[in-house]
């Protein structure tokens, strides 16, 4: 259907018509061919002698769906093995219909995925390669040595975790998946200036390697600008997620062993997370409320 | 002209975009490069590897920012999220001038993550000018302006793209980054003398130029940068600083990117034709 386009631009207003058609147009998903709907209005365009108005928009179309799946596929490798190439193309067709891009920037754009995959095991290799964009580029700030805590008070006391730590729960064993395959990650997005961008290669994928079912608390964090993966127990994971959500460091505690073995000697077990985690740099001043 | 309040009264020679495959061998080799070029938009984040490379790129080099997002042309007004990070980022590198594209890329908070090419008319101009002007104000840095390669023109059209340019500097009193590749581009692509769009700009408000390969097809030419200048660019650069001056020039190879010394040596190929084409 053809929305009106103003034939002169005197008002704001019109040109945000003529930007919403035009927008309209680029974002209308691909044929199975890469090629723009037939359907698609391009009568705001003119034509010259070697193309048409649908010729010259489709180059503009294509563009935007090329330019887009190839960000995801650069930010989800994994995930790409493990669904093959043909299921992770259309997932990410479908994904980018109805979650267009609404961030200035594209390292925003597959926030939404994990939640828009329904297969379980599939949704939880997205959600550990989105933790690692996160941890990529989040801030690193100024680490809480061990002996700065020294002598404060459990029940007051407030500790931050650096942003760049991202702890996520799931029920498979993606950190051994991805670790199988040998992900790179050190690189920068960016596409530059006005490149044009090619369809994503559809290459052969890496055969998968197997992802066992297994409930794991994850960290996701950087260290020297490397990403690692480090497995918690699941009382640590729990003291440093109540941490992170503000509660003091005597609140964590209790939250965290709340269900823990009455058996084990946990003030040892503590001293033990609490010297790991400060070499790491995982402890840093509590945000203050602005 | 060289140096002018468009480019911070600077005199910088020839330049090359900061890649990511080229990391290790600048920081490695630390070789002889008049400055670098960054997109902005890589370096606006809040940690990790991009900014620990840039703040070594700084200790050593001159860094000009250009953006890809700030959307003069959008209906919608200036994104102020972006705004800021964009300001943070102006204070780390201490950029003489700031460049971005006279293009749109959003509407409605969609984003096309795309230069797309402006409607020509005096109404859009004017808006897009009091953009600009905002812009310049909150990030108190000198903005220039990039004309883009385009492949389709608006029904809407009352002017040439030339002429639509130089409304929008003069009306943001801005500068230009005139991007010779893209005259070019543009030029087979709708069928004008892009010598006739050189000729028109307002040759004292261009503070810094750009300069890039692109790839042939039937029936459009694409702005691809991944190619050698090839030489109707030149001939169009030479032209360009006959008129300009010995202005601030940088290489733009962003796919293929072959090594550094290539690039490198592509780029300082501009010399020859400063030395030719100008007084300086």
């Amino acid at each position: 259907m053809s929305t009106h386009t103003p034939s002169q631009l005197r008002t704001n207003a019109d040109l945000r018509q003529l930007q919403r058609t035009m927008a309209a147009a680029l974002m209308k998903p691909l044929t199975r061919q890469d090629g723009m709907p037939a359907s698609t209005q391009v009568d705001f365009i003119t034509p010259n002698d070697r193309m048409s108005s649908f010729e010259r928009l489709e180059i503009y179309a294509r563009q935007y769906w090329f330019r887009l799946l190839d960000c995801l596929y650069d930010d989800y490798p994994a995930l790409r093995v493990f669904l093959g190439e043909r299921r992770f193309h259309q997932l990410c067709r479908d994904y980018l219909a109805q979650h267009p891009s609404t961030s200035w920037t594209l390292r925003n754009l597959g926030s939404a995925l994990p939640e828009f995959i329904t297969d379980l095991k599939a949704r939880d290799v997205a959600r550990v390669e989105w933790a690692q964009t996160l941890a990529f580029d989040e801030a690193l700030k100024k680490p809480l040595r061990i002996d700065d805590l020294l002598g404060a008070d459990p029940s007051t006391l407030h500790l931050g975790l650096q942003p760049c730590v991202v702890l996520i729960q799931i029920d498979h064993a993606v950190d051994h998946f991805i670790t199988a395959m040998k992900k790179t990650d050190a690189d920068v997005r960016g596409s530059a200036s006005q490149a044009m961008s090619e369809a994503p290669t559809r290459t052969k994928v890496a055969q998968a390697p197997k992802l066992k079912r297994e409930h794991v608390h994850l960290a996701v964090h950087r260290h020297d600008n490397q990403l690692y993966f480090k497995r918690l127990v699941p009382e640590s994971f729990a003291m440093l997620a109540a941490l992170r959500d503000g509660l003091t460091l005597a609140d964590a505690i209790e939250l965290a062993l709340a269900q823990a073995s009455p058996n084990a000697d946990w003030p040892a077990q503590i001293r033990d997370w609490f010297t790991e985690f400060s070499q790491l740099g995982w402890f840093t001043q509590f945000p203050r409320k602005s | 002209m060289p140096a002018n309040t468009h480019n911070g009264h600077t005199d910088l020679g020839i330049g090359l975009g900061l890649r990511v495959p080229h990391y290790r061998h600048i920081l490695e080799k630390k070789p002889v490069c008049d400055w670098f070029e960054i997109i902005s938009e890589n370096f606006m984040v809040d940690g990790g590897r991009p900014l620990e490379v840039l703040d070594s790129i700084l200790e050593q080099y001159r860094v000009v920012q250009h953006g890809v997002s700030m959307y003069f042309g959008n209906a919608d007004p200036l994104n102020r999220d972006h705004l800021k990070k964009l300001k943070r980022l102006v204070k780390r590198t201490n950029t003489p001038w700031l460049s971005d594209h006279l293009c749109w890329g959003s509407v409605d908070g969609r984003c096309s993550h795309d230069l797309l090419p402006m409607p020509y008319t005096m109404s859009v101009a004017k808006h897009t000018a009091e953009k600009i002007r905002q812009a310049r104000d909150f990030l108190e840095v000198p903005i220039c302006v990039e004309n883009v390669s385009s492949y389709a023109e608006f029904t809407q059209n009352e002017m040439t793209e030339w002429e639509f340019l130089n409304e929008v500097v003069e009306h943001a009193d801005c500068g230009i980054l005139l991007d010779v590749n893209n005259i070019y581009v543009s030029s087979q692509n709708h069928g004008f003398d892009p010598f006739e769009y050189l000729r028109a700009v307002p040759h004292h408000r261009v503070g810094q130029i750009h300069i890039a390969g692109h790839t042939r097809h039937d029936h459009v030419i694409l702005d691809t940068h991944d190619h050698p200048v090839p030489d109707p660019v030149w001939d169009l650069y030479a032209e360009a600083i006959q008129n300009s001056g010995s202005t601030a020039t940088l290489l733009e190879w962003d796919d293929k990117i072959p090594s550094f010394e290539d690039v490198h040596a592509e780029a300082l190929k501009a010399n020859r034709y400063l030395h030719e084409h100008t007084h300086a």
